[in-house]
Parts: C-alpha cells; structure tokens; sequence
C-alpha cells in the first residue's frame, strides 16, 4: 500500500487504466528512482529508457482509444539479464556476452509485452546465473538494499534488490536451484519457483537444463501470483513446458487455509543454527495453524545430499550448455592463430572464475571413467530426493522449512571458499531437484533488522496452494510495509 | 597431497576437454578447490542407490511432437550482424584447412 514508489501493481495498473495517471509518467518517476539509486545498488545493468517509454506510451494510446487494458498495462517491471529481449544487451553478467543484442524476445518476455508490462531494463545476477550472492558478476556486486554491507543473494540478486528497494514493481529472475529465491528471502520479497515445465524457457540462457525455471518476484504475494498466471503456460517452442492450463493462482490467494496441512520437517528445524532463523518460522508455522491449517510432521531423508547432487548434475549441464559460448556466433572473440585456439582464448578470458569452476567440475564428472561414479549417481540419488517428496506429500499438501540457514551474510564472507557458498543453498536445493513447486515469502526479521524467508513446498503444478498459504503468511506476518533501511 | 582426488595433471585434461586454459597458478588453485569439493561429495557414497532408477528429468513426459508445417525461420542478416566476424552470408572463423 501507499504512494510511489511502493504502490501495488494493482494500484498503478488501476490508476493507469482510469487515466489518473499516464504510464509514461509512472515509468518515467520509476526510471529516474532507479537511475538515481543504481549508483549505491548496482542492481541494473542496463535501463532501457526508449523502449520503456515506447511501451508506456502504447499502453495510454490504448486507453485512449478505448481499448482492453492487459492485466499488467502500465506496470513497471525488471527483467534478470539472461532472459533475451530483442534489441536490448542481454549479457549474462558476463564479458563472453559483452555486446550481444538480441534477435528475438524471450517468451516470459512477450507474454509481459501482450499483457501491458513496461519493461524498465535488465538486472545484475551472477555471471550465467550461477552464484548465491551476486558476487560472480562480472560488472560488479549488487548491495543488499536492508544492509549494503551485505549480500543481496543470488544469482537474481538484481532483480531482488530492485524490487525491495522500489525500483520497479515486479521482477522476474531465474531459478536453478534457489536463484529466485534466496534473494527474495535476503532482500525480503516474494518469489515463485514454478514447478518445472509450467514457465517456457525458450529465451531464458539455459544454466542447467533439466533445473531451469523463470520465476516472478514482487513486494505481496498477489503481485507474484498475477505475475505468474502472465508468464506461465505452453509453449511449443520449448520441449520441456508442460500442457497444462495455467491455474488460477490470484483467486487462490483468497482462498483459505482451513484445513490444509502443512508439512514439518522437524529435524531440519530442530538442527538450524540461526535462532532469529528458527524462531520465525516457528512463528509462522503457529499463526497458520491459527488461521485453520494443520501441522504435520514429515521427514526428507535425503535433503542432506542436495549440495552434492545439484553441483554435479547442475555443473555438468552447464558444461555442454555452456559449450556454445566460444567466440564465433556472438559475443567476444579472442583470435588466436587458429580455430582450437581462438576457442581456449575466447573462453579463458571471457567467463569468469565460478563459471570456470563449473565448467570443469561438470565436464569431470562426465568424462570417461567418471560419469558413473558421479554423474549417474548423483542422478540415482536425485531420484530418492524425488522420492522423499512423493512420500511427505501423502501426509500433506505443504512443506514448510526456512528458505535459507541464515539471514543475509556480508559481502566478501564466502568469497575465498566456494563449498561454503555452495552449501548456503542447502534448503533451496531439494525442490529444484525434485522439479517441484516453491515458494519463497518473508517470515520474520532478525535482531539486525534483515529479513529472514519462509519457503513452501508443493506438489508438481500446484502453485495454487502455494499462493493460498503465502497469502496466509503475509496477512499475519506484520511485514507487509517493512521497507528496506538502505534506502528512502 | 598424494591422496589427493583429483591431481593436476587431471586438471590440466579436463581443462582441455573443457576448451579452458589455466596459468600455472590458476591451474594449482583449481585443483585443491575441486578436491575439497570432490571431498565433500564423497558423502554420496555413504548410500547404496545400485538398484535406484536415475531421474534425468525430474517431470515425467514424453518427447512431444509438433505438426511439421514449415514456418518463417530467424533473418539471417540479423544473426550475423551479431557475430564477431562473418563472410559471405556465414560465420567467419580462422583457416581450418590448408588449401594449395
């Protein structure tokens, strides 16, 4: 609620819709916001000033002459900068992307443009999305708007940051396994990974294949769910979108939770480390059962092997989808005396040291003599995280943990160690694997005064539910206008 | 570290599998960051997953297919346009064969 910059989608496409407002004014107020906050935030790399005022100005042409507004007309909206936009850099955070314009618009990206969205520009992450902290971006980190000291999370740390700080009203990132959202825990926003399948990812970088998903943030869980039913849906073009109606995931915000259980993991509680953590989740879990909903104990034996799995099957998708990056399509090119050679010195110097990293941790583990003993493992393994799943879902309709081990951590913290990065993703993970929904929404805040996230789980395509006990969450959390100290 | 995982001269291969090349420094860096990291998922084999199915797609689903009915395809000139170097209507590279 309230006026600029931290009104509601809603609101602004209600205003836009009556005339009260002209989109091209409200993209302009939230443009210069950004451009005059970016400086301190670095959450964009590029603003798209003409595009977005050309959009804006079709939305109030529209209204002027009468015709149906989209659901989004008028509304501001970042996009993480590996989802291909045509005539706009696209760069991946990273320097093997520097100056890649793309030919053609993405499909979360024309679903925004049929729907009204005014795309404002595109947002830092880690460089080819991969990171838990922004830190791997090759233009620079993204601050944790609560705390700039901090860490915005990552690797859609951008567009988190964005949409905390009021730079945009809505956002979409990508998550591979927890990219959406982690940040939106950090930075104390709503996030939605979808089930995989339910977003296209056709002109979405692809990171790890089998794991990618687009996901929608925004400051209310509404904003995220209108968001969702924008973007989801078949699409042809990719193999993998699932043909199925996308659900009716606004309405389910108003649904009840009378009678939904939810399921927890106690040891997993039991065992976190971070009290603030654990003492506000626990305080959610309490007001749901308040409002109705029905606590269940479940077990996910296998979670614990989430950090292993996902960094070799991840990595080793990313090394064959990362092969196309080699200097002679798009991009860079650093010519050496022949082909092989301008392949090496193309790809030494244009990916940085954690794309680097995954490379060749994924190409070990799928070369000979080793896809075995870790690919196809890690493969089999994934199967019983699957597995853990089915079985908590027979006792209930959602699983509830925290989103993270702990609060937003300092910028430079995990830097020198990458297992340790790595396994801040431990919570997040097991979804992703899984290929189910999640959901990541505020919870709490610590005794710093940064946010700390609630992640719920459900079943494959049910994003409804997702939305329902979210909803539920922010109506009892008191959070709803806590807005981030960093900035005014 | 003669235990370790993975040596540096396996490094050096999977860089070249991988179209990287490492300094010196780089190289001796990256191999005790992924020992630690192939130490860690040694934990994996504390499970007996033989008889477990692998999953590759998490989503059960066939591949689908789609009426082959021919359709516009992207403007060349608009692709090339984004390469670093092109000919001819194609992607320029360095000489790959002599010619007399």
């Amino acid at each position: 609620m309230g006026g600029f910059p931290w009104q509601s989608a809603f609101e602004i496409r209600e205003q836009v819709a009556s005339g009260a407002v002209s989109a091209v004014e409200v993209a302009r107020t939230y443009l210069n916001r950004a451009e005059a906050l970016n400086a301190t935030l670095r959450c964009f790399l590029t603003l798209d000033y003409e595009g977005a005022l050309a959009a804006a100005a079709q939305v109030d042409r529209a209204r002027r002459a009468g015709e149906a507004l989209g659901p989004l007309a008028g509304v501001p909206i970042a996009l993480k900068d590996n989802l291909c936009t045509r005539g706009v850099p696209t760069t991946c955070a990273s320097k093997i992307l520097e100056g890649y314009v793309p030919p053609y618009d993405a499909h979360v990206v024309e679903a925004l443009r049929a729907a009204g969205a005014v795309i404002l520009g595109k947002t830092n992450l880690d460089e080819f999305a991969m990171g838990s902290s922004n830190e791997n971006s090759a233009f620079g980190n993204v601050h944790n708007p609560w705390d700039l000291t901090r860490a915005p999370g990552g690797s859609s740390g951008g567009s988190a940051c964005a949409t905390a700080a009021g730079l945009t009203a809505l956002a979409l990132g990508s998550d591979t396994g927890g990219s959406v959202r982690q940040p939106a825990a950090f930075c104390g926003i709503t996030a939605i990974k979808p089930t995989y399948g339910r977003v296209s990812r056709y002109g979405l970088v692809a990171f790890a294949s089998s794991l990618d998903q687009v996901g929608p943030m925004a400051r209310s869980v509404r904003e995220a769910a209108q968001l969702l039913e924008v973007v989801a849906g078949h699409d042809p073009r990719d193999a993998t979108s699932a043909e199925r109606d996308t659900g009716a995931y606004l309405a389910a915000c108003d649904r009840d939770v009378r009678g939904l259980r939810i399921g927890v993991v106690r040891d997993l509680l039991e065992g976190l480390q971070d009290a603030d953590v654990r003492s506000s989740v626990e305080a959610a879990l309490g007001t749901l059962e308040n409002a109705g909903a029905k606590l269940v104990d479940v077990s996910l034996p296998h979670a614990d092997h989430a950090v292993s799995v996902y960094y070799l099957i991840a990595t080793a998708e990313a090394s064959s989808n990362l092969a196309r990056f080699d200097g002679i399509r798009y991009g860079l090119r650093v010519q050496g005396e022949d082909l092989a050679e301008t392949y090496t010195k193309t790809r030494a110097q244009g990916f940085g040291p954690e794309v680097r990293r995954r490379i060749m941790l994924g190409t070990y583990a799928l070369s000979a003599g080793y896809y075995d003993a870790f690919y196809l493992k890690a493969q089999r393994v994934r199967t019983l995280i699957r597995r853990d799943y089915d079985a908590a879902f027979e006792r209930c309709d959602v699983v509830c943990t925290p989103t993270t081990p702990t609060p937003a951590f300092a910028l430079g913290e995990k830097t020198s160690d990458p297992l340790e990065m790595y396994l801040a993703d431990i919570f997040t993970l097991p979804p992703s694997l899984a290929g189910v929904a999640a959901l990541s929404t505020p919870c709490g805040l610590s005794g710093d005064g940064l946010p700390i996230g609630l992640q719920l789980v459900a079943p494959p395509f049910e994003e409804e539910l997702l939305c329902t006990v979210a909803q539920a969450v922010e109506d009892t959390s008191g959070l709803r206008d806590a807005r981030p100290r960093a900035v005014a | 570290m003669t235990d370790a995982r993975i040596s540096l001269e396996q490094v050096l291969h999977v860089a070249k599998l991988a179209r990287l090349t490492l300094s010196d420094e780089e190289a001796r860096e990256m191999q005790q960051q992924l020992d630690a990291i192939l130490g860690y998922m040694e934990g994996l084999d504390t499970l007996d997953v033989s008889e477990v199915p692998p999953t590759f797609h998490s989503i059960p689903m066939l591949a689908p297919l789609r009426p082959d009915v021919p359709a516009p395809c992207s403007d060349r000139s608009e692709i090339l346009a984004q390469a670093p170097d092109s000919q001819w209507g194609g992607f320029a590279v360095p000489l790959v064969l002599e010619v007399e």
